[in-house]
């Protein structure tokens, strides 16, 4: 019993993930055409795009080898099974066994790794550029990352994601430091813009090839698999969005597994991301995308940032 | 035990002989390989079972010479070793059979497949040698036969020299370990390790932190910490490329067992608080500018030199990590660092060696080790394809392969500093972790380029197009680590407890129960609540992920099959000049590092006589500079010559002048015993 009602958690948290990523892309897209004065296009569009694409017949560069045609399926088994070692809507997810949040981190990795062969796959300059910028973005975005998950996970004494978040949801067990809590926060999200190809690292509306980083290492993608790219895509931004806003406001989060308390933990969820996803909107309309070798100024300074939050912790609590 | 022992022996002894008394290269090849094979399969079995023997296995044959005893040991740490090493050994001599072709005609077969024995043996000896003087004599005999083998291919340029530096490098560190053997030997009169590990009193505290500093450096010159490391790039690339995965894989992690011989050994885990802290410096300063300068290297032996680099310096993150733990009295912890440390070891052993037998596929294919020349090989190589695909997974530390197990066991020993007593070290230690992060971010970064820009896209050089596949006694060289990488990755499960069997003696804990939980499913450093994976599961959940993917696609696209078609290339036809080339590739990465890279860039330009807008010739030369060998090395070599200069004076080649220093050293010493 307790078995079958773990799977069906899992699936739960499956079904949530893919079924709303689509939605938060479109959340981000409508708030932004709201700002340029468009009435922009149905929050179902992206749903729309998707189920277009994985109809299309793909066409495949000829020059290609099988790392072409599997990166996808690779890209969006990392990002799904990331996505399925944290904390969703329950504060004890049954995976959280599996895998802590370096675990989660690696897995992103895995699927950069294999985007970057992608990108280099198909042999054209496009390709090659994206893949070499993603690289310099990733390579700096993880120290940051690394040191502001640490920062947190010692004022809940685990890097258990689970444990992270049900300590602070019910605030036991922890060791209150706002100022650390609020510096780690801020590296975070700027790791989770570049992470996610956001504005002001990468602008994901764009194809002019001298800006893009991500889109250009899809651009040979066609077809379904260009459909399982930007699925990806749209997970990884939801993990993101979720870790920010399940380990630093977890509340109204499910502490048990029953159904009122689910129903109303994936009701706060769904708004606590989506209106995270307005807040990126907003940011995206705000700033200019930065020139590529401004982005290690950015990064650097999210460093930073986790860096004093460690400081922090350490010298509040004596 | 002691059979096997025998047998080992006895088979590399043959194979080190019989080769040279045949002269036909294929049976030379066969009865050399065919040696190493069967001894490297005893020496596996040998390593497990020392590994679970109750009691270590001990030969020791007195000799005429003072100090001198043939005392061997198998203690679960020799006994990690020796299965380290033959498990590298055994697939470089598979590997051996078919690659050994290259060279017929230019160099002796047999004289190469000798010399493989007698390395494989010489390694095999120096981790279970128990006396130190035996020890030293092995030691020398590995460092020099590695040196005949690096100098194979002396006459083509650069090996010599290669050659040269490695010999100095070596001996400058096995002066150090012959000094810390003598501040040991002082003390207790003997050689014999036993005497050394059981002193009658200790040595003085001054004289322990010299011991420590010596033994760092000269175990740190064999296994390339940095600043030592300078050797290395040049050394390991040149020699074949079996030798190379022997040298890198296994014969750096000798230096890494004398290390924790003496540390946890020796010293029997009495440190100061900042010897640990010190050994965690050198590993972090060491992972990130081996990483930084392989990112930069084309040369793809020499970039997976670097890399060797990088990774000594993760092993010695979680050696460090141990010491420190240990000097606090916070054992479990410590056993967790120094098990996290000889996990990396045998998973670098794996990956590394795999890497290197695939470049030297690669050179078997192509003649050629520059990134530049390579491109598609995927296409024309698919086995040596994804067995080097396996090895930079794994090699990048990605789950869920053996990389990452290790790193993630180094990592949550780093995060473990929360219980550590004192500010400074509770700060530093994360520090450390973020620097192990960039380090892992930029080893992604280092192998997608390795793979991505030899093997995808189409080929830059005419050699690359006419690649064919390497023969099958090759391929089963690689795949035998390839299954090794993903055994070693899937199942920590077997792998912990033996590693416990090797840290217990040395921390006084055993740890295997409490960091595999949940019948070995999990792995958890110390408690299940701090942090855990489990690798079955996240292979499992990738898989079913993958396959999820792959449904949904089949279901809604409803199976339409691709059509193929060229990349668009902007209205021009494609060419292999459009590709993004290596140089290009790691550009970013080195203007943001450029402090530490310090890039020149040299263009020279030659314009048509009519018009200084079209050009004729262009020349583009972009170099880095070697930090520590123009701003360390350079100034005592020029100081090295200049004193030589000087002291020809003395030197004028007459007889009668060195008769007369003959006599004067004489009355000298005559006048100084007197």
């Amino acid at each position: 019993m307790q078995v079958m009602l773990q799977i069906g958690l899992v699936f739960m948290q499956l079904i949530l993930l893919l079924a709303l990523s689509p939605f938060i892309v479109g959340v981000i897209r409508k708030v932004k055409a709201r700002l340029q004065c468009r009435r922009g296009a149905s929050l179902v569009q992206p749903y729309a795009d998707l189920a277009k694409l994985f109809g299309k017949q793909p066409v495949i560069s000829s020059t290609t080898s099988w790392i072409f045609t599997a990166a996808p399926y690779i890209v969006f088994a990392s990002t799904v099974a990331a996505g399925l070692l944290m904390p969703v809507f329950i504060s004890h997810t049954p995976l959280n066994f599996a895998g802590n949040i370096i675990a989660l981190v690696y897995l992103l990795a895995l699927g950069t790794f294999f985007l970057i062969l992608a990108g280099l796959d198909a042999g054209s300059a496009f390709g090659g550029m994206g893949s070499s910028r993603e690289a310099i973005v990733a390579t700096l975005a993880e120290p940051a990352m690394i040191l502001s998950i640490l920062a947190i996970a010692l004022t809940a004494g685990s890097t258990n994601l689970s444990t992270i978040v049900h300590q602070s949801a019910l605030l036991e067990g922890m060791v209150l430091a706002p100022p650390a809590h609020l510096m780690a926060l801020a590296a975070m999200f700027i790791v989770t813009l570049a992470e996610t190809g956001r504005v002001p690292v990468d602008n994901p509306a764009t194809h002019l090839e001298l800006t893009m980083i991500h889109e250009a290492m899809l651009l040979e993608y066609s077809g379904r698999y260009l459909a399982l790219m930007e699925w990806a895509a749209g997970i990884k931004l939801l993990v993101f969005l979720t870790l920010l806003v399940n380990v630093f406001a977890p509340w109204g989060i499910a502490t048990s597994a029953t159904p009122s308390a689910l129903a109303t933990g994936v009701a706060v969820y769904v708004m606590k991301v989506a209106g995270l996803a307005v807040i990126i909107g907003v940011i995206e309309s705000m700033f200019a995308k930065l020139r590529l070798f401004r982005v290690p100024e950015l990064l650097g300074s999210a460093f930073i940032l986790a860096l004093l939050a460690l400081v922090f912790f350490y010298t509040l609590r004596g | 035990m002691t059979t096997l022992l025998t047998v080992l022996l006895a088979c590399y002894l043959l194979g080190g002989l019989l080769p040279l008394c045949t002269s036909r290269p294929s049976l030379q090849s066969s009865l050399a390989h065919s040696s190493a094979v069967a001894g490297s399969t005893a020496g596996i079995a040998l390593g497990l079972g020392g590994l679970f023997a109750a009691q270590p296995l001990t030969v020791s044959i007195p000799s005429n010479i003072p100090y001198l005893t043939f005392a061997l040991r198998l203690d679960p740490l020799a006994a990690f070793f020796v299965l380290t090493i033959s498990l590298v050994g055994l697939a470089a001599s598979i590997y051996a059979y078919g690659y050994v072709r290259e060279f017929t005609g230019h160099v002796s077969v047999g004289l190469l497949g000798s010399l493989l024995n007698g390395f494989l043996l010489s390694m095999t000896l120096v981790v279970m040698a128990d006396n130190g003087f035996f020890f030293l004599i092995v030691w020398e005999v590995m460092s020099l036969i590695s040196y005949v083998l690096v100098v194979t291919e002396h006459e083509r340029p650069g090996v010599r020299e290669a050659g040269l530096f490695y010999l100095i490098m070596t001996h400058a560190g096995t002066a150090f370990i012959i000094l810390t053997f003598l501040l040991f030997a002082q003390e207790t009169g003997s050689f014999s390790f036993e005497a050394f590990r059981h002193p009658d009193q200790r040595l003085p505290e001054g004289l322990r932190s010299i011991a420590f500093f010596t033994a760092l450096i000269g175990f740190g010159a064999k296994a390339g910490l940095v600043p030592l490391h300078v050797w290395l790039p040049y050394a390991h690339p040149a020699a074949p490329s079996h030798i190379s995965a022997l040298m890198s894989g296994v014969m750096i992690k000798t230096a890494i067992y004398g290390l924790i011989r003496v540390y946890f050994d020796f010293f029997e885990g009495q440190f100061l608080w900042w010897w640990g802290f010190t050994v965690l410096s050198v590993g972090a300063f060491s992972a990130l500018l081996g990483v930084m300068y392989a990112l930069m290297e084309h040369d793809l032996k020499s970039l997976l030199a670097f890399s060797s680099v990088e990774n000594v310096g993760i092993i010695l993150l979680g050696i460090g990590a141990g010491m420190i733990f240990h000097t606090y009295g916070l054992d479990e912890l410590a056993a967790l660092g120094l098990l996290a440390g000889l996990y990396h070891t045998i998973n670098h052993a794996a990956f590394k060696a795999l890497l290197f037998l695939g470049a030297g596929s690669l050179l078997f294919a192509t003649h050629t080790r520059n990134i530049e020349q390579y491109g598609g090989l995927l296409r024309r190589m698919p086995w040596t394809g994804l067995c080097f695909l396996i090895g930079a997974v794994s090699i990048a530390a990605l789950p869920p392969t053996s990389g990452f197990v290790s790193e993630w066991l180094i990592f949550q020993s780093l995060f473990l500093s929360v219980q550590l007593p004192t500010l400074f070290l509770k700060l530093m230690l994360p520090i450390v972790a973020a620097i192990l992060a960039l380090t892992g971010a930029l080893a992604v970064a280092c192998f997608a380029k390795a793979f991505g820009l030899s093997f995808l896209a189409q080929p830059r050089s005419p050699q690359a197009r006419h690649a064919v596949e390497v023969p099958v006694s090759m391929r089963i060289g690689m795949g035998f680590l390839a299954a090794s990488c993903a055994l070693l990755g899937l199942a920590p499960m077997l792998v912990v407890p033996l590693l416990d069997r090797v840290t217990a003696p040395f921390t006084g804990v055993t740890i295997s129960d409490k960091v595999l939980a949940f019948d070995g499913w999990v792995v958890a450093p110390v408690t299940v609540e701090f942090s855990s994976i489990s690798m079955p599961v996240l292979a499992a959940l990738l898989v079913g992920a993958g396959g999820l993917g792959l449904a949904i696609a089949r279901l809604l696209g409803k199976g339409a099959p691709a059509r193929y078609s060229r990349t668009w290339g902007c209205g021009l036809p494609l060419t292999p000049r459009m590709e993004y080339t290596a140089t290009a590739f790691v550009q970013p990465i080195k203007q943001v590092f450029e402090t530490i890279y310090q890039p020149t860039v040299k263009l020279e330009r030659e314009f048509l006589e009519q018009s200084k807008y079209f050009i004729r010739h262009q020349r583009f030369h972009s170099h880095i500079e070697p930090l520590f060998e123009k701003y360390v090395y350079q100034p005592v070599v020029t100081g090295l010559l200049a004193a030589a200069e000087r002291l020809r004076v003395i030197q004028a080649g007459s007889l009668h002048l060195y008769l007369t220093y003959i006599f004067l050293t004489l009355v000298l010493l005559l006048l100084w015993a007197g």
